[in-house]
Order: structure tokens, then sequence, then C-alpha cells
């Protein structure tokens, strides 16, 4: 980021008319108004100075603290006390017991596990396939443009429209799938929502339809990146298009890999949405036995369906638990990576 | 075409400073990115996984134009049947779209003016001026990027209950009308492409901060605004956590509106389509017009962030 620029045929300002801002004093004795303005002038420029950044970056801050910062803290502290959503005026303390009785709770402990495993069947995928797309991309193409916006045309479709399209193909005795399966040889129809796993998978395509395209950008742009002539000593080298791609692709995108893991792993540990709507009517059970019931699904059940505000605090906060303890690990596996690449 | 498919970057920041940036790469690196011809083999995967993306598109657009009872049918209908105006009209009406489709412009609109306006000033503050604090409030907005939604989802319901703000569109506005993301990356395009000479020959001319903004950064921050603004969009438009508990059906947004079809407000399948297509339309469009310029910020954004 140090790289501050000398060259200033870059961006053209347009010419600022010197000194036009507004002033004060006009009408009085010609000598002393000049000093006057003068030393009003550079008042006014020592106070726009110092004080105008934080004018800048208030706007960002002020709601910052309102819709972030504060209920942040709030949802803390109400993790510490029963609040009904039937009675909000009544709260009572009881200390921990919001979260002991978290610990003890085997919804709990199923939503955690199914956050888990949804999260790695549709984020390890989603990854596999769009490093292999921005491979494929990052050749000499024709209709290149077409194929990176048809494969980013999927983020554009909002959860809930995408989800209603997966459920209907997804249906048991006339969905699309099924009936694809069908015709490949299992003639026994797949009830995707009652099982377990099956229900886990269909939530994770979901997931998978609508961000492959979107990390595929980002690695071919991280591609785009790695010097040409890395490639060109490799091939002298006597380095095959896989050998190329394995020795010198990933290791040169091992920084944007990183990136997207934490990005997909706070989105797998926020999911909602799709198992939302793919649930149908009382979508927030996850599932007639919780089987795609997520800790986003769990935090939703227990506040809005049972009323526990403060349990549903209480799970809040350990779900960011959990994101810091994932950023921490992934900041340790960056460092030792570093470590034994490059030390 | 060629500096397209070597540099995405410029497609976003515009020709303005297209010359810096092939500058900027010089040292260590002639040529970066890689141009090998792309075989059949590369086109057949491509094409397939293409048809993949657009599929569930396609045919939402099929299932939509169908009946219910041909829905519930086997072989699933590939083509185009006549029943979508009829499915769009029901739609339209029994599940308050036109409303919500309003609402959302609104909500979506407002969030976008926001963020953009915060993210560019603040961007540039954190970029090119000095003050106290500088990096300690620059670490707490990355910091803040971390912070989950669900985690202020609790103490808003309380608070917009106490201000009855139920159902009205402020309460979905005003929690992400500013974007901790915006503001990073804005910064990072500012410090690169607002040279800090334009901004001291300014200050030497005698104009104040606000001026400068006017007048130097905002036209220089354009390119990355536009990016910003569409992808603030985009993610307005759908978004579906707190909307679905701040609003209800009286006055939804678009994404709560198809909530409530999914969830058994109406049982016919083919009209549930035709309200997902609605929902999703006006971002296609956006999509079909300024697909090249998204696809150039989102790569921006990756190669910078």
């Amino acid at each position: 980021m140090a790289s501050e620029i000398s060259d200033m045929t870059a961006v053209t300002a347009p010419p600022s008319e010197g000194g036009a801002a507004p002033r004060g004093g006009s009408g009085r004795p010609r000598d002393a108004r000049d000093e006057r303005r003068g030393r009003w002038r550079s008042r006014r420029y020592r106070w726009d100075v110092k004080a105008m950044p934080y004018a800048f970056v208030s706007p960002f801050f002020l709601f910052f603290a309102a819709f972030g910062l504060f209920p942040l803290i709030y949802t803390g502290w109400s993790s510490f006390y029963r609040v009904e959503l039937t009675n909000l005026d009544a709260r009572e303390f009881v200390g921990f017991h919001n979260y002991t009785r978290l610990l003890e709770d085997e919804f709990f402990w199923n939503a955690l596990k199914n956050t888990f495993t949804i999260g790695v069947i549709s984020t390890v995928p989603q990854l596999l396939i769009a490093l292999g797309l921005a491979h494929l991309l990052n050749y000499k193409l024709r209709g290149s443009t077409f194929f990176r916006v048809a494969m980013l045309t999927p983020y554009a479709t909002s959860v809930a429209a995408a989800t209603l399209v997966f459920t209907l193909m997804f249906g048991t005795d006339y969905g699309m799938i099924n009936w694809a399966l069908e015709h490949l040889g299992f003639s026994h129809h797949i009830d995707w929502r009652a099982g377990t796993w099956s229900s886990q998978i269909a939530v994770s395509s979901i997931v998978i339809w609508r961000w492959t395209g979107y990390n595929t950008l980002i690695y071919l742009a991280a591609m785009q990146a790695v010097p040409h002539d890395l490639y060109e000593s490799a091939a002298l080298d006597g380095a095959s298009r896989w050998q190329q791609f394995r020795h010198v692709t990933i290791p040169m995108l091992r920084p944007t890999i990183l990136f997207t893991i934490v990005v997909s792993t706070i989105g797998a540990t926020q999911l909602f949405g799709e198992p939302f709507l793919f649930g149908g009517p009382g979508g927030e059970k996850g599932g007639s036995s919780h089987q795609f019931q997520t800790l986003g699904l769990y935090l939703y059940e227990q506040g809005w369906t049972n009323y526990h505000l403060g349990r549903a605090s209480a799970i809040a906060w350990a779900m960011f638990l959990l994101l810091l303890l994932i950023a921490a690990a992934n900041g340790l596996v960056a460092r030792w990576l570093r470590k034994n690449h490059e030390g | 075409m060629a500096t397209i498919s070597t540099n995405p970057a410029d497609q976003a920041a515009g020709t303005a400073d297209a010359p810096r940036k092939a500058k900027r790469r010089t040292p260590g690196a002639p040529k970066a990115g890689r141009q090998l011809h792309a075989g059949p083999f590369t086109y057949i995967v491509l094409i397939v996984f293409t048809a993949v993306s657009l599929f569930p598109l396609i045919w939402t657009a099929i299932a939509a134009s169908r009946t219910n009872s041909r829905l519930a049918q086997t072989p699933p209908p590939f083509w185009f049947g006549s029943n979508l105006f009829s499915n769009l009209q029901t739609a339209w009406t029994e599940a308050n779209l036109s409303t919500a489709l309003l609402n959302t412009a609104i909500v979506a609109g407002s969030i976008t003016i926001g963020t953009v306006l915060f993210s560019t000033i603040a961007g540039f503050a954190f970029a090119k001026l000095q003050f106290k604090m500088k990096n300690f409030l620059l670490m707490l907005t990355i910091g803040t990027m971390m912070v989950p939604p669900q985690l202020s989802v609790v103490p808003l319901f309380l608070w917009i209950a106490d201000l009855d703000w139920t159902n009205h569109l402020q309460a979905v506005i005003l929690p992400t009308f500013v974007s901790a993301f915006g503001v990073f990356f804005m910064r990072q395009y500012l410090s690169q492409a607002l040279p800090t000479e334009i901004i001291e020959a300014a200050r030497v001319d005698g104009a104040s901060s606000l001026r400068i903004v006017w007048h130097v950064v905002f036209p220089a921050a354009r390119p990355a605004m536009a990016v910003l603004g569409m992808l603030t969009f985009v993610a307005a438009w759908n978004d579906f956590f707190w909307p679905i508990i701040a609003l209800t059906q009286e006055n939804p947004t678009v994404q709560v509106a198809l909530t409530s079809l999914g969830r058994g407000y109406i049982p016919d399948e083919s009209v549930i389509m035709a309200g997902a297509l609605l929902g999703t339309l006006p971002l296609l469009l956006v999509f079909v017009i300024f697909g090249k310029q998204i696809v150039g910020g989102i790569m921006q954004g990756a190669v910078k962030g």
C-alpha cells in the first residue's frame, strides 16, 4: 500500500478557484480588514485541517456506535438476563444461566454440529470448483466476459429466490433432481428434506450455487497478478501445465485462498436463509428432527418462536466466540505457513 | 479486449488511471497473468458450469409460465407454457409484491447512497488526512467487519419495538446505512488513485477540506464509488435475516414477501416461482447492464483487499 504516486497525469483534478471560500468582514478599512481576514483564514485553516478528518469519519462511527457497538454490548448484557418477548420489561438477572443452559442443551450442540457439517460440505467443494474454474478462465478465451458475468449471476439471485427454486427442484415426487437421478438408474426417490445427509447436501448445494462464481472471480484476479515469468521459467524447466498449476499457481495464491476460506467460514457460521426457507413452514426448526438446524436458525427459534430473547443473546455471543476462535486459528495457520515457506 | 483480460482492475477503475496502473506493476514483473490459448476441453467445462449457473434462473421462468398441476407431473417441463402473465399477476397481488418492490427500491437505494457517500469521505480521511487515533480507528473499522449481524439482532429488535418502528422502512435502512467494508474499500482505492500532491496544491490555493472533497476526491473516486454502489445495492436488495425480523407482510421488502410465499402463504408452486422471478428480475436487469463493471469491481476488490 506504500506506493504513493508521483506522476500527476493519473488523475486530473478540476482546478480549484484559489481561495474562493466564503470570507467574512467586508466593508471595513482595507488594511485592518486584510489583517483580520488573514488571521481568520489561518485560524480557519488550522481548524479545517484538525477537525475535518473527524467530521469525515464521524458519520460512519456514529452509525457504527448506534447500530453496531451498542447492540453488541447490549447483547452481551442481556445474555445474563431472562428476557421474554412476551413481556419485554420484566427482566430477571440470571448470571451465566443462559450459557450453562446452552452447554447442556442438546439442540445447541446439534445446531453447532449441523453448522459445521453444512459448512464443510458447502465450502470445500465450492472453493475447489472455483479454483478449477478460475484456472480455466485464466486461459485466453473467446467470450471471457460472458463466462464471467454468467457465472456471477447466481450471486445476484437472492437467498429467497434461489432457495424457492431449489426447493422445487429437490421435490420428492416431481422434483427435477429425483427425475434426473431416476434416469441415471436410481429408482428410489429421495426425500431430500427428511434425511440428515440429504437435507444438508440440498442446503449446501444452494450455497455452492450462489457463491462459486464469486470465489472464481476472486481467484481469477489473484491468478492474473501472478508474474508471467514464473510460468515461463517453469515451462523452461519442463514443468507440465498441471505441475505449473500445482507448483506455481497454488503457492502464489495462498494468501487469497486463506482469505476466501475466512470469508466462507464466516458466511457458513451465520448460515440462515437457505435452511430457513428450505424447511418450508416452520423452517426455523430445521426439519422435523432438527436435522438441518443451524446456529442461525436456532437463534431465531429461541428468540422469535419461543420468545426467549436472553437465550437468543447467549447463542449470538456463542456464535461470535466461535468466529473469534476460527479467526485466531486461521491467523495461526497463516503464520505457520509463512514460517514454513519463507523462514 | 486485450486490456480487459489482462488487467481486470482497470475495467472498473476506468481509463483515467490506466497508465499509472501499468506503471505500478513494472518492478519485477513485466507482464502478469498467463495467456495460453484455451483448448476445447476448457470451453466444454466452462459451458457446462455456465449452464449450471444459469439453469435455475431460466427454470424459474419456465416454472412460472406453467400451471401448478403441470409442475406436479413428471417429466418436469423444459419449455415455456402460456401461464406466465396470469401467474405474475397472481403473485403481484397476493404476495403484495408491488409494495415489496417499491419498498426494496427505497431501502436498497437509501442504503447505497448512505454507504457510498459516508464510505468515500471516511475512506478519504483514512487514506490521505492526518489525525490523532487514525490507526486505532482504522483497526476498529476493520475489526467491525468480523462482527456477525446476528449479534446485534436482539437489542435492535427491542429498540425498534420501543420506538414503534416495526414495519417501518427506517428499521431496515438505518442499521446497514454505513459499511466497514465500504470504508476499507474506498480507503484502499483512494490511497492509490488520489495523488497527495493534488490535495496539497488545492490546500495551498486555499481550498477548504469540503471543497477538496467535492472537487478533487469525488471525481477521483467515481469509478470505485460506482463499484461499491453496485455491490452495496445487490447486498441490500438481497438482505434477508434482519428484514424478516423487523418487517411483516403488511409492509414487506421483496425478500420478506418471498419468504411468506415459500412458507405456505400461497400453495401454488407456479405462483411462487412467478414471485421469485419478479423479485429477482430488477437485479438481473442491473446485471445485464452493469455485469462487466460488477465483475471488474469484485476482482479489483480481491486484489486490493
